[in-house]
This record gives structure tokens, sequence and C-alpha cells, in this order.
């Protein structure tokens, strides 16, 4: 039996705790990952707290959390583990006239390798969360590299022979879905989509967020989000953004949220020109000048 | 039925449906239940959704068979059951009549009005049970209708009456026209859902399932959408741009190597004592088309050209120039209407209203059509341009001027003809789509998903 969360409420109310909001359906599956441990996949919009899950289940357990993070060309050497062959270098100098059986045995130990976020993640005897951030934007063949991590949590070292894990990490992978990530990839892992969530709990993650905020102009704030999702934009606006709309409020010190003030800090949500125009057409705000 | 029985059904219907749900799946969603437990059905269609539905686009069809399989409640549920408090007599027993009609309807309107998300789903349960029924109809037929049901209740005519509630309450006109809507949109959708679940119980899930389901929004025919449909695949056309562009930079970056970089070679190989272990290079430069897209704008293919210049358009970036033509019976240019970083909407609306240019006598005529092109704007095609034409080919059995195709794709680099038509239909009717076909390479593209790989392909 698994030690991360005892139930789908105990996952809510302790994700709760930590200052994450989960709703019914993350909770749950963020709760079958740890019983059934299997890697979690989370897929949605930019800036819906798809990293932000990840860092609050390590708080919620007392685990600790070992991020990767993904880019274009990322490969076996800063993903898995690489031998410090300068070190190794050093050391056959200083060897002298040691047998080279020896140096030879010397050289492939734990001393000289180093180790990166996956082989890390597996090694470790405490609890570990392993993030794996926006995995989509990672080559083919990093899949593949990372299928086996995530099948068997164990990794083969040539020189060392194979690392299995101790203790099997709460595996987090987040992804933007600009690529479909191959079918070997997903049967593994249990599916989340995170949306943008309904009023009432963001105006939950507003308040909690941004304390000093009223209740008046968290509401108003939460509608006027609403609303420009229901625009066609090019970027809805998200959580992140009604966060740091609100911030924003309070800096200005702005204790109502009128066409006024929505024209003067809509830059904030809305990062292109065209759904600035457009917001302000379907808002009937007074034209900027 | 036993349970597994249920869950080998449902989980063989969302494998007809086009999900690959494979064994192992199967048997995690068995895994994740024997955790959680049967109790609560939001729970249950959690755990099966985070074990087998693998991608968001097939969601909505996930849900529709989820509510087959697991239907909400089975028959009446509770509320045939007598109201002990109220003394009234069983739901099941009161059937249509208009005194019971106007009741409902009252009802209904106040409980859309307060936005009681479970009173509308009880009433719209009532509404299938009071007025949806159609029995004594032969075996085979169906004995419900939500079509019925909502042509009794009329709930559209509720919209106006619930405007004014909500006025009445202090919103604004605007907002409350839209509130009220989707409101009664809700309403709708449910007794649709309803219907689908009786029928289901009594014919049985797997039946319904393969008659109701709708294919999903990037499977979808452009020319079978509905306007809702049209909508969401508009909201699509962006985020499909955006994934196109991320994988050709991907690919274009795995497949050119250029030039060697001899500064970043040398500077590399002072790491390992000198010696060049890995050699750099530049990249190569990306060949960059001019596309000149010539797209019938007629009523029959209409959303299929706006959709294909859409994302030409969001794709700009990937083309030297892009010029676009539209044409029903004359040609007309719209690439003015395409602004950098333009509003959608507002594209939308100029190419709608730019659509009376093309027209003069309003019946397609390809043949006509290309003889102005050619002499009017035959600069736009040169050694370094691509053509596309977009159309069904369907010329209303005009003069179809072949020869000018064939010069117009012999100007060009590339040329290619995009046909939204199934290709069993192609040379059907006044279809030409064989004539043309053989001058200029057709492809069939139905759907977002097949123009998405078309795009790509020819980028």
């Amino acid at each position: 039996m698994s030690s991360w969360f005892a139930s789908p409420a105990d996952a809510s109310a302790r994700l709760h705790a930590t200052g994450y909001l989960a709703d019914e359906a993350t909770a749950t599956t963020a709760y079958l990952a740890g019983a059934l441990e299997k890697p979690l996949l989370v897929e949605g919009p930019a800036g819906v707290g798809k990293t932000e899950l990840a860092k609050a289940v390590a708080r919620a357990c007392g685990a600790e959390l070992v991020r990767l993070q993904c880019y274009e060309g990322l490969d076996e050497a800063r993903a898995l583990y690489e031998w410090n062959y300068k070190k190794q270098l050093l050391r056959i100098q200083a060897a002298g006239d040691q047998a080279w059986d020896e140096t030879h045995d010397d050289i492939f130990t734990d001393e000289f390798l180093l180790t990166r976020p996956l082989l890390t993640a597996i090694r470790r005897e405490e609890p570990t969360v392993l993030l794996v951030d926006e995995v989509d934007k990672t080559d083919v063949e990093v899949e593949g590299l990372l299928l086996e991590v995530l099948s068997d949590f164990q990794v083969t070292i040539p020189e060392l022979g194979t690392v299995s894990a101790t203790r099997r990490p709460f595996v987090v992978l987040t992804s933007n879905a600009t690529r479909e990530l191959s079918e070997a990839v997903k049967r593994r892992c249990l599916f989340l989509h995170l949306d943008y969530p309904d009023s009432e709990r963001e105006r939950e993650i507003v308040t909690s967020q941004v304390p000093g905020l009223s209740d008046k102009v968290a509401t108003q704030l939460v509608e006027v989000v609403a609303r420009l999702r229901e625009l066609e934009l090019k970027k809805a606006p998200s959580i992140a953004e009604s966060v740091d709309w609100a911030r924003t409020l309070i800096a200005l010190e702005i204790g109502d949220l009128d066409e006024e003030s929505v024209r003067r800090t809509l830059g904030v949500v809305l990062k292109h020109s065209s759904d600035h125009q457009r917001a302000t057409k379907e808002l009937r705000l007074a034209a900027a000048r | 039925m036993t349970l597994l029985d249920t869950h080998l059904g449902f989980v063989e219907a969302l494998r007809a449906a086009g999900l690959s749900v494979s064994l192992a799946e199967g048997l995690d969603a068995i895994a994740a239940l024997e955790r959680i437990g049967w109790h609560e059905r939001e729970v249950v269609r959690t755990a099966y959704a985070a074990t087998t539905v693998k991608k968001q686009s097939q969601r909505t069809t996930f849900d529709a068979i989820f509510d087959l399989y697991y239907p909400r409640l089975v028959g009446e549920g509770v509320a045939s059951e007598p109201d002990p408090d109220a003394g009234e007599e069983p739901v099941g027993g009161l059937r249509d009549n208009a005194e019971a009609l106007g009741a409902f309807r009252e009802e209904l309107a106040a409980a859309l009005e307060a936005g009681d998300d479970q009173r509308v789903q009880d009433l719209a349960v009532e509404a299938m049970a009071r007025f949806g029924a159609m029995p004594g109809r032969g075996p085979g037929l169906s004995s419900w209708s939500a079509y019925t049901a909502l042509q009794r209740v009329t709930p559209q005519e509720l919209v106006q009456q619930l405007v004014a509630g909500l006025l009445g309450a202090g919103a604004d006109p605007a907002d409350a026209e839209r509130v009220a809507g989707a409101r009664v949109g809700t309403f709708t959708r449910l007794v649709e859902a309803d219907a689908r679940r009786r029928l289901a119980e009594e014919k049985g899930a797997r039946h319904v399932a393969d008659v109701v389901l709708r294919p999903t929004i990037d499977r979808l025919d452009f020319t079978a959408a509905r306007r809702a449909d049209l909508e969401e695949m508009r909201r699509e056309i962006y985020p499909l741009a955006r994934r196109l562009a991320v994988r050709l930079t991907k690919e274009q970056h795995a497949r050119q190597r250029g030039p060697l970089d001899f500064r970043r070679t040398v500077r590399a190989s002072l790491a390992t004592g000198g010696v060049p272990l890995e050699t750099h290079h530049r990249p190569r430069r990306p060949h960059r088309t001019e596309l000149v897209v010539l797209c019938d704008v007629s009523g029959s293919v209409a959303s299929f050209a706006q959709f294909t210049l859409l994302l030409v358009y969001a794709l700009r970036e990937q083309f030297h120039k892009v010029r676009a033509f539209t044409f029903v019976d004359q040609v007309h240019e719209v690439s003015h209407h395409f602004t950098p970083g333009g509003d959608v909407v507002e594209v939308m609306e100029n190419l709608a209203a730019s659509t009376a240019h093309a027209a003069r006598w309003g019946r397609t005529n390809y043949g006509r059509a290309l003889t102005t092109f050619a002499d009017e704007h035959a600069d736009a095609l040169g050694p370094r341009s691509s053509l596309l034409v977009l159309g069904d080919a369907r010329s209303n059995h005009s003069d179809l001027a072949l020869d000018t195709l064939r010069d117009l794709a012999g100007s060009a680099r590339h040329a290619w003809w995009l046909n939204p038509e199934h290709t069993r239909h192609w040379g059907t009717g006044d279809s030409a789509a064989r004539a043309y076909g053989e001058i200029v390479p057709m492809v069939e593209c139905r759907n977002l998903a097949q123009l998405g790989e078309f795009v790509h392909d020819i980028l």
C-alpha cells in the first residue's frame, strides 16, 4: 500500500491545505496515480496549474520535488546520467604506474557519475515527486528513454548494472499538447485534462492566492474573465492571469472594477493587441485613447 | 447484466467509437475502480476517463457513451415515487394534458430563471416522461422522442420571459439575452440526453451508441457541420496552426544540416583537447513558398473555403507571401482582409461581405472564374509560387476551361486542388472533379484533421 493519499477526499483536503484548490476530478485522479503507482499525464492550456499540481502534491506529502524541464534537443546525458569524464581524466593521470585494470574499476564508480533528474528520482530513498515538465517539447527519442523509466522505474547503466527504484516516485508529466505523445507513453499514464475552472472555484483560488482582495472585486473579476473566455480570442486568460490581475488591482488600490479600470488594466490579462480590440468591442468599453 | 459485462460492453463501445482503448488500459480501469468503489457516479466517470481517454478531443464522445452505459437513473428514478409531503399523485401516472403542460412550463421558467441546475435536470427528465412518450408504436420503433417533448414544451419561447426576468433582477440587456439563451440551450441538451438514456434502456446501449454518436470535432465533415460545430471548429484553427508550426520547426531542425560551422566546431573541440569530436553545422535557410489560393465561396462549400483560408493565414509566417482570391463566377481578391495580428471574427465578417463581389450571376462557374483569373491576375503566379484551388468542382455543366487551368498550373511551381467532398462523389452529377483532377492533383479534404495533414505536407 502506498503512502501518498488515503482516498480522493483525503487528496482533496491535503492539496487544499497546501493552497492548491483541486476540483473533484483532479483530486480523484491524483489519488489514483498514487494508489496505482502510475505516472500522471496532465494536459491543458498554459497557466491552469499543471506544474503547480506537482508542486502541491510534493508539499502535501512532504516529498521532495525533482524536476526535469524538457526542451528540444534534450538527451540522455541531460535527462538520465553522464560520466564526469574530466574527473575521470584527472584520475587516470594521477594514477601514475597503477595497473590499468584497477584504474578502470576505479573510474566507473559512483564517484564519477553525474546523476541527472530521472536517475536522481529513482535512486532516492525518501518520498519523491518527479516532475517531467512540458514533455511535448522533447524529441521522440527521449520518449523512448522515458518508457523504461515510467513502466519499470529502473535505469540500465552498462558499467554499473540496472538501478531499480527502492521506492517508486510519484511521477507527473505535463504537456501543452503541441505534439501528440506516442501511444506507448500515453498507455502507461493516467490522463488528466485540466481546464479553466468554474467561476465559483476560480473565485476561491483568486481570493486564497491574493489576500486582501475584497469579495466584491473578486466576484466582478471572475465574471469579466469568464466573459472574456467566451470570446474568440487568440489566447484566453487563464488562472495565472486572473491572479496577476487581482494583484494588479491591489497594487493600484482599485476597490471597484468598473469599465474604466477594466480598460486601464486589460493588458494584464490579454496579451495580443487584436484580442484587446475584440474585448474592448465586446465588453463595450470606452475606446482606449 | 453483471458489472463486468457492462464494463466490457462499455470498453467495446469506446473502441467502436474510435478511441483506442488497449487491454492494459481496460485492466487499469478495473484496478482504479477497485480502489475507489462504485458508490458515486462522477468518481466512476473520472476513474474511467483517467484510464481510458488519453486525448481531450475524445472526451465528448466518452461522456456520451458513459451516459449510455452508466445512466444517471433508471426508468423514472426517484421522481416517480409519490412525494409524501405534498401528497401529489405520482408523476408516472400523470400524463400529457394541457393543464399539466401549463404548470410544467411555469415551473421550468422559474427553475431556469433561478439558474437551479439540479432542478432543471429533474425537469428535463420529467419533460421526457410526460411529453416525450410515443406509446403504442410497432416493435423496433423507438417509443421516446426528444423532438416530440421539445415541440410540446417549446423552451425557445421561454427565452423572452427569461430575459425579462433577468432584466428585472438588474442584469444588462446583452448579458441577459446571452444567459437566457445558454440556459435554454442547456435544458434542450438535457432533454436530448434523457431521450438517449431511455432509448438505451429499451434497446440496449450498444444500439444507441452506434446511432447517435457524432464524430469528434476534428473528424467532422465541413459540409455536415451545424452552426455550433462551425464555431467550435473556428476555435480549433489557432491551436491547430500552433501545433503545425511547432511540428514544422522541429522537423526542419531535425532534417536540415547545412554547411559546416567552422568557428563553432573549433570552439567545441577545445573541450576535447583540440580534437574535433563533434562537428557543428549552420542551419539551412528555410525554403518559403509564395502561395496563391483560389477558392470557391458559393453556398455549398463556403465554410470549407473559410477554414482553409483561416488556417493558411494563421500559418502566414511559414510562407513567403500569400494571396487569396474568392470566386463564384467572378474572381475577387481578398488578400487585404488578412492583416497581421488581425482579429478572427472581423476577418470572417469581411470575408462574408466580400462574397457579394465574387458573384455576378450567382451560379458557380469554374470555367469563367478560371478565365477571369488568368486574364486579370496572371501576374500572381510565377516560378516560385504554388497554386491551391479549393472547391467541389461542381460547375453547373458549364464550360470547364481545362486549357486555362493547364496553363495556370504550368506557370506555377506546384498546383493542388482540395475537394471537400468524399472521393466517391467525385465525377457524379455536375461534378467535374475527374476532369480537373487529371490536370491538377486533387486531394480529398473533408475535415480539420485532413486539412491539417495536407497543409503540413505542402510546407
